[in-house]
């Protein structure tokens, strides 16, 4: 499906242009039927997508523990949450449907390595400790990168992105709570916190996305309004709130140059691995390979139960 | 300007995460929510067996609690992302259920809970499920079988809440008004997960030939455990007679009924199969298991049970 079928004249063309650059300038929301430029349209499925296929891997590293979580309550938060995160991708998905693309096409983007997710989905989850740094960590750093796109431009985005954030706050808050409860158990709990914490805590800088001096997209992805901050901006708010949360965890940041800077009134802090993060996005992170087959095997399996669905719709139709 | 406009660059959702040192009330529920039976009165009402009613919700709750596991082992790896968040919903309700019945269990009659380390801060719902032994479990061997394709999760849980909820709608009667009121909360929580499964067995039934025929091996595969889930084990038989409980072979009638309806409606046969027996006469109820279960258990147990007095 296409919304621009029929060749423009070149008024017409420059009026419609205008008219988008308007609603961008006042914060207006663009909708679906609007006219919108293709490097829009294409940056918006290329990011939703992305966003969709993150969620939808993102399910792995934490389903990893649902068989071994230590507690009934600590069983059911988990699988909640991991239900969350299918329910994100669902919505994404949807989301992107509304520009022209479905989600059996993105899916196929996705096994096939055309699009990419979060790199940070490509770590493995080593102890039921990484179940509460996920949340405190992860999604904390998504929520930092999400919550401005509650405003993005494009209105089927930023909608579904209100309902996420929520729901992100929640996990997040859930993992800082396992955290916390673990901390208050044994010294074996307390080492692996820490332990947890040092995995994951330069994997979270990263999500933020290469230094702005290395970000060829963000320019004009804010002059679109489709991304709001840049990635330093970001992992910036991100330190300076999870400083005086590690405190009162109890946990040190494993990060030697973390100091606050009375003059940028911020926290100075070291840069993550770049290089281990463009494996990652290589595919030659830690699971990259594991993260792929296992949706891809997924999706096959399912093969037969979609086509099933879809003969069985036909003949209710015609019956 | 419509009031969806934004002019500033901070508004309300930026502040979503800022609240995480703070435990203020717009979180649905604090920290340390451990009972879940916090508020109820869980006295035992004159006349009844309190060894009986604790050992009686044991083995429904045993039931969900593997069957929970099973299907929760889909989660990530259903055929479309609807069906993962279907599944995930069927294994959460089996666990609350689990749940409520374990605490009602260790309420009743607090010999059946293991006895934990010293120091060790586990909940009695969690001692049962994460510190006895697979032969003291005492869930039907239908519930622990390994996973195997859509067809064998659709057959899965269509018996298994057929089955259940015939035993549950009566449940709702138990002169335990625990019991009972876990029973009137499942009944609806089961009536989903039937429709949900007969939904897809007449729809696998009907739609392609290579589904058709995964889904008649599938029922064959889980057919001969079938009639196990209608045996009269000695504590259902006691548990009934006080009332508290209901006696399974009361209700295969009414359960054959229903899953009669599904069959005719997809057009499947019922199956030919012969009913798998036990050992020495014992099957799930009396503690003996396929190999399936120990299995399970190692891997659903070892975090528990790495730290026997650890806080979770």
């Amino acid at each position: 499906m296409t919304l621009t079928e029929t060749p423009l004249d070149a008024g017409t063309q420059a009026d419609l242009e205008s008219h988008f650059e308007a609603t961008i300038a006042r914060n207006d929301r663009i909708e679906p039927r609007d006219w919108m430029p293709d490097g829009y349209r294409r940056t918006l499925v290329r990011q939703i997508a992305q966003h969709a296929h993150s969620e939808i891997i993102g399910m792995q590293p934490e389903g990893n523990w649902i068989s071994r979580a230590p507690s009934l309550r600590r069983k059911a938060i988990l699988l909640a949450k991991v239900q969350d995160e299918a329910g994100h991708g669902l919505y994404l998905y949807s989301a992107a449907e509304t520009l022209g693309v479905s989600r059996l096409e993105l899916t196929e983007m996705l096994i096939s390595g055309r699009q990419k997710y979060s790199s940070i989905f490509n770590y493995p989850t080593l102890s039921y400790a990484d179940v509460g740094s996920i949340g405190w960590l992860v999604d904390g750093a998504a929520i930092c990168n999400q919550v401005p796109l509650c405003r993005t431009s494009f209105g089927p985005y930023g909608r579904a992105m209100i309902r996420v954030c929520k729901e992100e706050s929640f996990h997040q808050r859930q993992g800082y709570e396992l955290l916390t409860t673990m901390m208050r158990g044994t010294d074996e709990q307390r080492a692996m916190v820490q332990e947890s914490v040092d995995r994951f805590w330069w994997p979270a800088l990263m999500m933020f996305g290469p230094p702005d001096a290395d970000s060829p997209n963000t320019a004009q992805s804010m002059a679109w309004g489709i991304k709001r901050n840049t990635n330093d901006e970001l992992r910036q708010k991100f330190v300076d709130m999870s400083v005086p949360q590690a405190e009162a965890l109890g946990v040190t940041l494993p990060d030697p140059d973390l100091a606050w800077n009375d003059e940028r009134a911020h926290y100075d802090f070291g840069q993550p691995d770049w290089d281990e993060f463009m494996q990652g996005v290589k595919g030659n992170g830690p699971c990259n390979a594991q993260r792929l087959a296992h949706r891809r095997r997924a999706h096959e399996d399912g093969a037969w139960v979609r086509a099933a669905a879809t003969a069985f719709a036909t003949k209710e139709a015609t019956a | 300007m419509p009031d969806h406009v934004h002019t500033s660059a901070e508004d309300e959702h930026d502040s979503a995460y800022a609240g995480l040192l703070v435990n203020d009330a717009h979180w649905a529920f604090g920290t340390d929510f451990e009972d879940p039976l916090a508020g109820v009165d869980t006295t035992i009402p004159e006349g009844i067996d309190a060894p009986t009613l604790a050992a009686y919700a044991l083995m429904l709750g045993d039931d969900s609690l593997v069957m929970s596991h099973r299907i929760a082992e889909w989660t990530s790896n259903a055929p479309d992302l609807e069906d993962d968040i279907a599944l995930s919903n069927i294994a959460l309700d089996l666990l609350g259920q689990s749940r409520l019945l374990l605490a009602r269990a260790a309420k009743a009659d607090d010999s059946v809970v293991p006895a934990l380390p010293e120091g060790s801060p586990a909940p009695p719902e969690d001692a049962l499920a994460f510190f006895r032994e697979a032969h003291e479990f005492r869930n039907v061997r239908f519930a622990e079988v390994v996973n195997g394709d859509f067809a064998e999760a659709t057959v899965r849980v269509l018996l298994f809440s057929v089955w259940r909820l015939a035993v549950w709608e009566r449940l709702r009667a138990s002169t335990d008004h625990v019991l009972s009121a876990v029973a009137v909360k499942g009944v609806k929580e089961l009536t989903y997960h039937r429709d949900y499964a007969a939904r897809w067995f007449v729809t696998l039934a009907q739609g392609t030939e290579e589904s058709r025929s995964r889904l008649l091996a599938a029922l064959d595969e889980l057919w001969p455990l079938w009639p196990e889930l209608f045996d009269t084990h000695p504590v259902e038989a006691a548990a009934a007679a006080s009332g508290v409980g209901v006696d399974p072979a009361t209700v295969r009638e009414a359960a054959e009924a229903v899953l009669d309806q599904v069959l005719t409606a997809a057009d499947v046969p019922r199956p030919e199969v012969a009913r798998r027996s036990g050992v020495l006469g014992r099957t799930g109820r009396d503690g003996m298991h396929g190999e399936a279960l120990s299995r399970m258990l190692a891997e659903m147990q070892s975090v528990a049970r790495a730290h026997p007095r650890g806080q979770w």
